[in-house]
């Protein structure tokens, strides 16, 4: 199908059909039970698991492929952020131009960066792309304010001149972000029994996008580019002296990935129009890293599942009080529900960063491959005791990576 | 590809699901169908409680939830009724608001834009908010004024002391009880010119962000109306945690007051290195060196110790208060926690009973009916005076107190005395001043 193999195929299918399905899939719980809290299908949620999927998709192309490991891909996002506002400020709320608009800027932006910072390789390459990250966060914080309106953020205003659009609408508010008309704010909901599932109209545009941006990181892993950027990340050293002049390929996959964080810049702005400087922040930077790690780098669907899991533990686990918590033991005696909640007390609310922490700690040791390994570990498991059952010959499945 | 084997169990099975899957939808509504965004529909209604609880204004963000747990507590009923008792309107019953129970979420906005802006809309979208408070700093307070905006719900913003959050980016769905950065420099100046003169030269340090930029401008724009002169503005970046190479700098710079433009932990570090560089100490263009701090809070003069003693600046409210209003609000706020409440816990608890009493009066929860009621309301006995709502900027408009260090402290929460109330006339201004100018609030939006 469309030029992949097989299997390549079926994961595809199978992305295409979870993306499309997300809203029933994460709203497993029923309306006003006590596990709704742990219900996942709100656009504002959904809309986050696409972008910082794109995100971590093209940091995997440099990361995963090349071995080039970036502090700083948050500044291209962020670059892309700002050009999308500024479209929709000075062009149009429709958000085609914004979100084209983000992918340019990201991508110059990141030709600049990646041609100074890939002079140098391994820990040197990362702290220059540390520093610029840095540097732009400054920029866009404090020293350009007239741009970047600083730490408030970049947001519309009702006098924003919008030539190809309307400043302001006939009652006077400011025009929503749309989609040739769709507004992305837009929703359609669907009560059945209990449930109630959200389909939002801008998480749809996310998600189709999000789709493309996965088959040309397939296509990608696939090509001859890919087995060169492939061949980088083994051994250098050996390519520059079979003659290739490896830097062309690292600075194209460099661009690439930087491209792929203006596009998630943009959709960002693109779902919520506010660009603010904080997502330049070094630890924006490092999190698109924890993405690509805990999911498995180098692998094709990885990014997007550690992406998943790290915004779902920031939006759900922070909204966990200890209120919520005296809900759920309220079953049990007094003393000894106030000894559980003290004990849950420090990994929820404020404190979701230390399950995040030991979340990644327990992934690290023991799935050095990423959650991807542990999914594949449990593939083999089952496929052990399906042909055990089947008393077939023991061939393991080959590991697929 | 494999076949496709269609066998009758199978069909049979398949056609039951299908139709168990057609039969159930009971409603399939788009958002457009409801009157506004988040009707409350059940017996209950949900109130969004976004405030910092982690970051620099940590502290305030937690004082702020268990002001907002006390106003929900005494808007159901419970407690000793708190404000309600005093507060001029008298719509609130005490049943919950409308007669729905108050039920409430929270948030962390970690004082982050982004953040606060995530955390709202989960409120919204997820958990069905209808109104959004809280909040200790002003650039989240202004993206989630806009972002209330567009998906038509109320805010009613914390503690936001920059002009901008009713100035340039003011929005018809939001409002301010809080005073501003101008009402600071208003009430300030003349009592500064009178304490330490009107020869004075001022350097000053200021928190680099908007509300640094505001402030800095009111205040040296009031003063300088009383005769002093600006030395030198810096910049300093938000939570420097050590202010020392900025401090180092002020003595030879020719200035003898030095206003440190910051607030919550940053105020207590560059207050506590200003101390230990012996400004207060010294001796500058034959005068004593003073420091000024333009926004000041009981929180943060307890983090600074004995550092703030005789220390001028302003504030929104103090627990000291003789009225009827602050008495009942720190009576019920210090039985229920032991502890007097802050400016950012008063300010968030009025908040919430503003909010409570307009959706009362208007009869429903809609927006735009709110934003009616809000309008141009005059009320009293939430522990400011008289106070109003302004219609052109949605900013209350109050006395604002100055306040200085308490020299000799009766208790660990007895640190401010109040030195003036400056009268509201003082500290109004026109709604398209130039501190203010360049914003329009639009039109209301009820959301779809």
């Amino acid at each position: 199908m469309l030029g992949l193999n097989r299997k390549d195929s079926g994961l595809f299918l199978l992305v295409i059909c979870l993306t499309a399905l997300a809203p029933f899939l994460l709203n497993p719980f029923p309306e006003g039970s006590e596990l709704a809290q742990f219900n996942a299908g709100y656009p504002d949620l959904m809309q986050r698991f696409m972008i910082f999927g794109i995100f971590a998709i093209g940091f995997n192309i440099l990361f995963g492929l090349t071995g080039y490991l970036s502090f700083g891909h948050a500044a291209f996002l962020g670059v892309g952020s700002y050009a999308g506002v500024w479209m929709m400020k000075l062009l149009t709320v429709n958000v085609v131009p914004a979100i084209i608009m983000s992918v340019i800027v990201a991508g110059l932006f990141s030709l600049i960066v990646g041609f100074i910072s890939l002079r140098r390789s391994g820990i040197y390459f990362s702290i220059l792309t540390l520093a610029f990250a840095q540097m732009s966060f400054a920029l866009a914080y404090s020293v350009l304010t007239p741009i970047t309106n600083g730490e408030t953020g970049l947001q519309l205003s009702l006098n924003d001149p919008r030539i190809l659009g309307i400043s302001q609408t006939v009652d006077g508010s400011i025009p929503a972000a749309n989609f040739f008309g769709i507004e992305m704010r837009d929703s359609l909901e669907l009560a059945m029994g209990g449930w109630l599932f959200t389909f939002n109209a801008g998480y749809y545009l996310a998600a189709i996008v999000m789709l493309i941006s996965f088959y040309i990181a397939i296509r990608i892993f696939r090509s001859p580019f890919g087995m060169m950027l492939r061949a980088v990340k083994s051994n250098q050293q050996r390519m520059s002296y079979t003659g290739l002049n490896t830097r062309p390929y690292a600075l194209t996959a460099f661009v690439i990935s930087g491209m792929y964080a203006g596009l998630a810049g943009g959709l960002m702005v693109a779902m919520d129009p506010l660009a603010g400087a904080e997502r330049m922040y070094w630890t924006a930077s490092g999190e698109v890293v924890l993405m690509t790690i805990l999911g498995g780098a180098g692998t094709l669907l990885g990014p997007i599942i550690g992406a998943s899991a790290i915004k779902y533990f920031e939006n759900i686990f922070s909204k966990i009080n200890d209120t919520v918590l005296h809900g759920w033991f309220s079953f049990m005696p007094d003393g000894l529900q106030d000894f559980v909640v003290a004990i849950i007390h420090p990994f929820i609310g404020k404190g979701w960063h230390l399950t995040l922490g030991l979340m990644f700690m327990l992934v690290v040791i023991f799935l050095p491959g990423g959650l991807m390994e542990g999914i594949n570990r449990l593939r083999i498991w089952f496929g052990k005791r399906i042909n055990g059952r089947q008393q077939t010959p023991d061939h393991a499945p080959a590991t697929s990576s | 590809m494999s076949k496709f084997h269609i066998s009758r169990r199978g069909l049979l099975k398949g056609s039951a699901v299908a139709g168990i899957g057609l039969a159930a939808p009971t409603i399939f509504t788009s958002k457009a169908w409801a009157s506004f965004t988040n009707e409350p529909k059940g017996d209950s209604v949900t109130l969004g409680f976004n405030v910092p609880q982690s970051g620099v204004y940590a502290d305030e963000g937690a004082d702020q939830l268990r002001a907002l747990r006390l106003a929900v507590e005494h808007l159901n009923g419970e407690g000793d009724g708190g404000m309600m008792g005093t507060f001029s309107s008298k719509a609130l019953k005490g049943n919950g608001i409308l007669g729905k129970k108050v039920e409430f979420v929270t948030g962390d906005t970690q004082t982050k834009t982004d953040a606060a802006r995530a955390s709202a809309r989960s409120m919204i979208e997820k958990d069905g908010a209808v109104m959004i408070t809280g909040g200790s700093s002003s650039g989240p307070a202004v993206a989630v004024q806009a972002l209330c905006q567009e998906a038509g719900v109320i805010f009613m913003a914390g503690l936001t002391h920059a002009n901008d959050t009713t100035g340039k980016d003011r929005r018809r769905n939001g409002f301010r009880h809080f005073f501003n950065s101008y009402m600071s420099g208003a009430a300030l100046a003349p009592v500064l010119a009178s304490a330490y003169g009107k020869d004075r030269n001022a350097y000053y340090l200021t928190a680099d962000y908007n509300w640094g930029y505001t402030t800095e401008q009111a205040i040296s724009e009031a003063t300088e109306g009383v005769g002093w002169t600006t030395v030198n503005k810096v910049l300093t970046p938000l939570g420097a945690g050590d202010f020392s190479s900025y401090i180092a700098p002020v003595l030879q710079s020719g200035a003898d007051v030095l206003v440190l433009v910051h607030y919550g932990g940053d105020m207590v570090n560059s207050l506590t290195n200003a101390v230990q560089f012996g400004l207060r100490d010294a001796q500058a263009n034959g005068k004593n060196f003073e420091i000024v701090v333009p926004l000041y809070s009981r929180l943060m003069a307890k983090g600074a110790g004995a550092n703030v003693k005789g220390i001028f600046g302003s504030t929104n409210w103090h627990w000291s208060l003789p009225d009827e209003g602050s008495k009942a609000f720190t009576r019920s706020f210090g039985t229920k926690y032991g502890v007097p409440p802050s400016q950012a816990a008063h300010t968030v608890y009025c908040q919430a009973l503003l909010y409570a009493d307009a959706v009362e009066r208007a009869g429903s929860f809609n927006p735009c009916g709110v934003v009616e009621a809000l309008e141009d309301f005059e009320f009293d006995g939430l522990g400011n005076g008289p106070t109003l709502y302004r219609a052109e900027d949605h900013q209350c408009f109050k006395d604002v107190l100055v306040v200085k260090g308490k020299e000799n402290p009766a208790n660990e929460f007895d640190l401010l005395e109040i030195v003036e109330k400056t009268p509201v006339d003082q500290v109004t201004y026109p709604h398209d001043h130039p501190q203010f100018a360049g914003g329009a609030l639009g039109a209301c939006n009820a959301g779809s």
